[in-house]
């Protein structure tokens, strides 16, 4: 056993290994993430819809950020996991939440994958164009079948049974609230999961250069379509998400804006980093309730000027920002570990800068 | 059924002059430019503001609208456009979609929500009926003043010393560069005269296409096809593209009301995945 190769295979797995260590720095934002349940009680509303959008954004960043897919399409697979949840609840085929959520995923990424094999050729242009055009197709399917889904008035009389037939949704959102962000820190796992594998190694071999990866042997379209499959569920886990605690769901789910707010939410937060579509919606919903309290009707135009600006500055430059942030947050935490933790002297130098 | 291909025709027409600036920028810079709808939009008010309010007369009303619109295109060239040019598409996505909602909420707050219609002189309204076909005398002149407009827009790409610069430029930039050709220079007249031009379409189409705030997030989609479809080597290519598109959604939405849109989208996708590069695509583009 102690051929180059196998030593190389021994280096990369422990360099896998090293990187998917939970940094102190994340144990802390989901320590504070569970924590905002007691600590923020009457904004439950807004932090659901950030939790929401972030698990959304999450989906994003796997095909955008780590694969290099540029979608204008994401809201497709929200949309249609958001009226698929709906119905079943609607007409009592799956009463209970949690198995509706899962199925909707599924269903989510049975479409994903379905129509992963479009967005495999052509430019950015044309993948731009391509997934815009399935999920507005989708609106128009889901605006002439309006018998099933009340058109433009919105799915409504969705009735929710209580989650794992205990807890009900209740007015606050408090246990809705709940719900979802253990949804979201289960998916974020699985996520993370999926990106310190080694099957995340070569999606940011295909991303760097699609040639040379399909060149040292890997199957680049194969890949493509995997982690299409897997984002597509993720943000119809989202859509459904929503539609279970609104217990509404109407035509907006499937519209060009959806997607592109969320492109900036991945903007503002970071793309390639787990974290950024996270820090990113909360970020953004925070903004868009302050901005749509001073200017109720054109809280847009801020929004857009915020892209303009982004663009202008440089992502690049923000992101350095970002990273000297980010680098001086983990020497921070390292400090405050090695106080804390005996251990701390193998996790002292391992920085969640993962670039 | 022919007035549907007549209506159709003179859609697609409207749609051309829309986009054909588009295709151009598309093609010389690679450049996505979701934005381009404001311009015609802004064409659409600027008519709306000076037929409706100022009283000027319709004739003189758009060709002023082509100017503001093309001299608000190329400032906006020189002062933002300019450094977005050599970003990744994804940039150029985020920065001229914001555009777009600035745009959106702009004229929202300046000019309300509302539908607005311009007012057309009395002579233009009406039809004309030739062998049982009623043709719009309105629609007539878009397609007057479109086709000529085609025209025009064909010979001095062929046949003029800037149209072989351009054309140089889009082929290979650098070497248009070495050439000794202001590539900047080029494309920003370009880029004005494409943003003119959408004015012109959008205040020609504000009657048959509906003009609200709304403008540039529904027909960017149309543009983006006509761009994609028809490729952005030639002009003939928009402009097939942009007719066929005009004719299949007018006769989609007479025949299949319900379905909207969906048969556009639809064509759309299916062209792309057949040729990613559009249909009139030369084999041998770079």
């Amino acid at each position: 056993m102690t051929t180059p190769v196998s030593a190389l295979a021994d280096d990369v797995s422990a360099y896998l290994r090293r990187r998917a260590r939970w940094s102190p720095l994340e144990i802390a934002f989901w320590i504070f993430a569970f924590a905002s349940i007691w600590l923020f009680p009457s904004k439950y509303l807004i932090l659901k819809d950030a939790v929401i959008l972030a698990l959304f954004a999450l989906s994003l960043d796997l095909i955008l950020g780590y694969a290099g897919i540029l979608s204008l399409g994401q809201a497709a697979f929200f949309g249609v996991a958001g009226y698929f949840s709906g119905l079943v609840a609607k007409y009592g085929v799956i009463n209970e939440p949690v198995i509706a959520l899962i199925c909707s995923g599924v269903v989510a990424a049975a479409f994903g994958f379905v129509t992963s094999f479009l967005v495999l050729r052509g430019s950015d242009l044309t993948r731009l164009m391509v997934t815009l055009g399935v999920s507005l197709m989708l609106g128009e399917v889901a605006n002439r079948y309006s018998n099933i889904s009340g058109g433009a008035d919105g799915l409504q009389g969705v009735d929710m049974a209580p989650i794992l037939g205990r807890w009900n949704f209740d007015l606050y959102g408090h246990n809705g609230y709940i719900y979802c962000l253990i949804v979201l820190f289960i998916c974020f796992v699985i996520a993370r999961r999926i990106i310190y594998s080694p099957f995340g190694l070569s999606l940011r071999a295909v991303k760097g250069n699609a040639l040379r990866a399909a060149a040292i042997g890997i199957p680049v379209n194969r890949r493509l379509v995997a982690i299409y499959t897997v984002s597509a569920g993720f943000a119809g886990i989202a859509g459904a998400l929503l539609t279970q605690t609104t217990a509404f769901c109407s035509l907006d789910v499937f519209s060009l804006e959806r997607s592109a707010d969320l492109l900036l939410v991945l903007i503002i937060g970071g793309t390639g980093y787990l974290y950024g579509g996270l820090i990113g919606a909360v970020i953004y919903k925070l903004l868009q309730d302050w901005i749509a309290n001073l200017t109720p009707q054109y809280w847009q135009f801020w929004i857009g000027l915020m892209l303009v600006v982004i663009v202008l500055i440089g992502r690049e430059r923000m992101a350095g920002w970002v990273a000297a942030a980010r680098g001086f947050a983990s020497r921070l935490g390292a400090r405050v570990w090695s106080r804390v933790g005996p251990h701390s002297a193998a996790l002292g130098g391992a920085s969640p800068d993962r670039r | 059924m022919l007035t549907i291909l007549f209506d159709g025709v003179a859609y697609g027409m409207l749609l051309f002059v829309l986009a054909c600036g588009l295709s151009v920028t598309l093609g010389l810079m690679n450049f996505i430019n979701l934005a381009h709808g404001a311009f015609a939009m802004a064409g659409g008010y600027c008519t709306v503001i000076l037929v409706n309010r100022l009283g000027v007369p319709f004739a003189l009303g758009v060709p002023i609208a082509f100017m503001v619109t093309a001299l608000l295109g190329g400032l906006f060239e020189r002062t933002l456009y300019v450094h977005v040019y050599a970003r990744s598409h994804l940039d150029q996505v985020l920065f001229t979609i914001g555009l777009v909602f600035m745009s959106v909420a702009a004229v929202d707050y300046t000019m309300g929500s509302s539908q607005r219609f311009v007012q057309i002189p009395d002579a233009l309204q009406g039809q004309f009926d030739v062998f049982g076909i009623g043709m719009g005398k309105y629609r007539l002149l878009i397609i007057v003043i479109c086709g000529l407009l085609t025209i025009a827009l064909q010979l001095i790409l062929a046949k003029t010393r800037f149209g072989s610069r351009l054309r140089a430029a889009v082929d290979d930039q650098r070497v248009a560069r070495g050439l000794g050709i202001n590539v900047g220079a080029v494309f920003g007249i370009t880029f004005a005269v494409g943003s003119g031009l959408a004015g012109l379409g959008g205040a020609l189409g504000a009657e048959i296409l509906g003009l609200d705030p709304t403008f540039p997030l529904r027909y960017m989609i149309y543009f983006l096809i006509v761009v994609t479809v028809g490729g952005t080597s030639s002009i003939t290519g928009p402009f097939v593209a942009s007719i066929l598109l005009g004719i299949g959604d007018v006769a989609g939405k007479y025949y299949v009301p319900t379905l909207g849109a969906f048969v556009i989208y639809a064509i759309m996708i299916v062209v792309l995945i057949w040729r990613p590069q559009g249909l009139f695509a030369r084999s041998s583009a770079r």
